[in-house]
């Protein structure tokens, strides 16, 4: 038996997301207070219900969720934030003491990621094992939410206030890597990657050990860049190219192919709008109006790193 | 091959700019019927994928108050004042040391940092701040650039330094996939062939920083002189 569930983190975001709807639903001048509250309240159903509604039913709440991000209804409200020399007064009040709870997120993951699995007495666990880290992570956020109310002598009101201004900033694109997942999820069941890994593999002539490599490292860059995620490519690409071809044809080592491989997948990571956790979100997070201005940045190291791996795996997987 | 159709929708509705969310909706139901699926059952898959993946938004749900409160009390204008008193502090520098923390820590295994709890709250507004402090007032170009790169080392570092830990996804889906196919290949083995690449990475990165550092002097000509600017 496990006390503490990484659903109950689920349902604490859930509860999270209906305080900041209900401050956004009670702002008179907000231009789309109700779409924009019934979404984050769908969402923080979807949070809160997902092990008890069945799941053709939280798709179809995914459904209105896209259909009123994508009628405009998801909208900032009137700027919240307030003045510069405000921020300037408090951060001088505060000196230092500002970064304590900001310190705290980190090392509570650290200190909980290490302690908290192994907490038990007989069968009762004190948290799900195998979930340990997202469940520290999430105290973390929690306790250092405490400590900033407690440092700052803020109110329920300012943390809803402050908390709602940044998801608002976000907006429907919090819930874009939730989508994609669920895309690759169906690219995956409808069988797009055979599909992908048979094309690659009569196009280019593998029967060439580096050709095999080359066919390989692309394979996994590409298909990761249409699925936005290396781990779904990885049996894919390896199983249609890598293992026929450089293991089993030409006498690879398994352990440098699929270490590289994969490696060559996060390449293709750097370079999708497909990966909206790692490229869309940080750039509306950091208030980027060009939406692929991370992926820009990124090219340039995407493409030397992964020119560096084909040339790794071709010295490398044949020798060892 | 019809089964490639939401993959062209995904890219023709990238390109015209439609709504993101109303293109991975499309292309998902255009691929689900292609390959046979019934309306509920596609119903069913979003549902449940949607519901699985629900941590990848869960850190950054619990993270909004405390960051946002944090904010309101000045931790980016405390941040720029800290980083103001360094003399070798760069745009470039802060980001690549950031870069340096998160590959070491999460190659053993610890999993600090993520653009919510670190970078827009603390690594983007210090980069930004020690450009300030080199060059006065940065050009708009140069603030979408630093944040850009702020962005690009949390991912390099998270990437490129999780492979070499054993006990993590990477490693125990490659692992597990060659159980799969009777194979018996060793985590050691898998973890160790991930350095050469980590360090690539990491010289890439390096390499982009001091670019971005030249870029953000290049585009502050007037002030050359460091202690005119501040």
């Amino acid at each position: 038996m496990k006390l503490i569930t990484v659903e109950a983190c689920y349902a604490i975001a859930g509860l999270y997301l209906f305080v900041l709807a209900a401050r956004i639903a009670g702002e008179r001048e907000h231009p789309r207070r109700w779409g924009s509250a019934l979404f984050w309240v769908l969402l923080g159903v979807s949070f809160i219900g997902a092990k008890v509604l069945a799941p053709n039913v939280i798709g179809y709440l995914v459904v209105v969720m896209v259909l009123i991000a994508a009628s405009g209804q998801v909208a900032c409200g009137p700027s919240l934030e307030v003045s510069r020399e405000e921020r300037l007064q408090d951060a001088e009040r505060l000196k230092n003491r500002v970064f304590w709870p900001a310190v705290l997120i980190p090392s509570t993951a650290v200190l909980g990621t290490l302690i908290l699995g192994e907490l038990h007495v007989g069968d009762v666990w004190l948290v799900e094992s195998k979930q340990v880290t997202l469940i520290a992570l999430s105290l973390g956020g929690i306790l250092a939410l405490i400590a900033a109310m407690r440092t700052t002598g803020a109110s329920v009101h300012v943390a809803s206030r402050e908390g709602s201004r940044l998801l608002q900033t976000l907006g429907w694109s919090l819930i874009l890597p939730q989508m994609l997942a669920a895309l690759g999820g169906i690219f995956a069941k409808a069988g797009v990657g055979e599909v992908v890994a048979g094309l690659v593999a009569q196009a280019v002539p593998t029967s060439l050990p580096w050709v095999a490599v080359v066919a390989y490292c692309g394979g996994m860059a590409l298909f990761t860049m249409v699925m936005g995620n290396a781990f779904a490519a990885f049996a894919v690409i390896t199983g249609g190219i890598g293992l026929p071809f450089i293991v089993k044809l030409h006498g690879g080592n398994p352990a440098i192919m699929a270490s590289i491989g994969m490696l060559s997948g996060y390449c293709g990571t750097l370079l999708t709008p497909m990966a909206a956790n790692f490229n869309l979100v940080p750039a509306m997070l950091l208030e980027l109006d060009d939406k692929h201005a991370v992926i820009k940045a990124q090219v340039p190291l995407a493409v030397v790193i992964f020119v560096a791996n084909v040339i790794l795996m071709m010295t490398l997987v044949y020798r060892f | 091959m019809i089964k490639l159709i939401g993959v062209a929708i995904i890219a023709a509705g990238f390109a015209l700019r439609v709504n993101t969310l109303l293109v991975v909706l499309a292309a998902g139901l255009a691929t689900g019927f292609a390959a046979g699926f019934s309306l509920d059952e596609i119903m069913v898959m979003i549902g449940k994928y949607f519901a699985d993946n629900r941590a990848m938004t869960l850190p950054i749900v619990l993270m909004l108050p405390v960051v946002g409160l944090l904010e309101r009390y000045g931790l980016k204008e405390r941040a720029e004042v800290l980083i103001r008193r360094s003399k070798a502090a760069t745009a470039g520098r802060v980001i690549l040391l950031y870069t340096a923390v998160r590959q070491v820590s999460i190659s053993l295994g610890v999993n600090i940092g993520g653009h919510a709890s670190a970078v827009r709250p603390l690594v983007a507004p210090m980069a930004e701040a020690a450009a300030r402090g080199r060059v006065g007032e940065l050009s708009a170009t140069s603030i979408v650039q630093i944040r850009a790169h702020a962005a690009a080392g949390e991912n390099i570092g998270n990437f490129f330094g999780e492979d070499i830990f054993i006990a993590v996804g990477a490693i125990l889906l490659m692992k597990g996939f060659f159980e799969a196919q009777g194979m018996n290949v060793s985590v050691w083995m898998m973890a160790l062939w991930g350095i050469p690449t980590a360090l690539i990475a990491f010289a890439a990165m390096w390499w982009r920083c001091r670019l971005l550092d030249q870029r953000i002097e290049r585009a502050a000509p007037a002030v050359k002189n460091r202690g005119g600017a501040r």
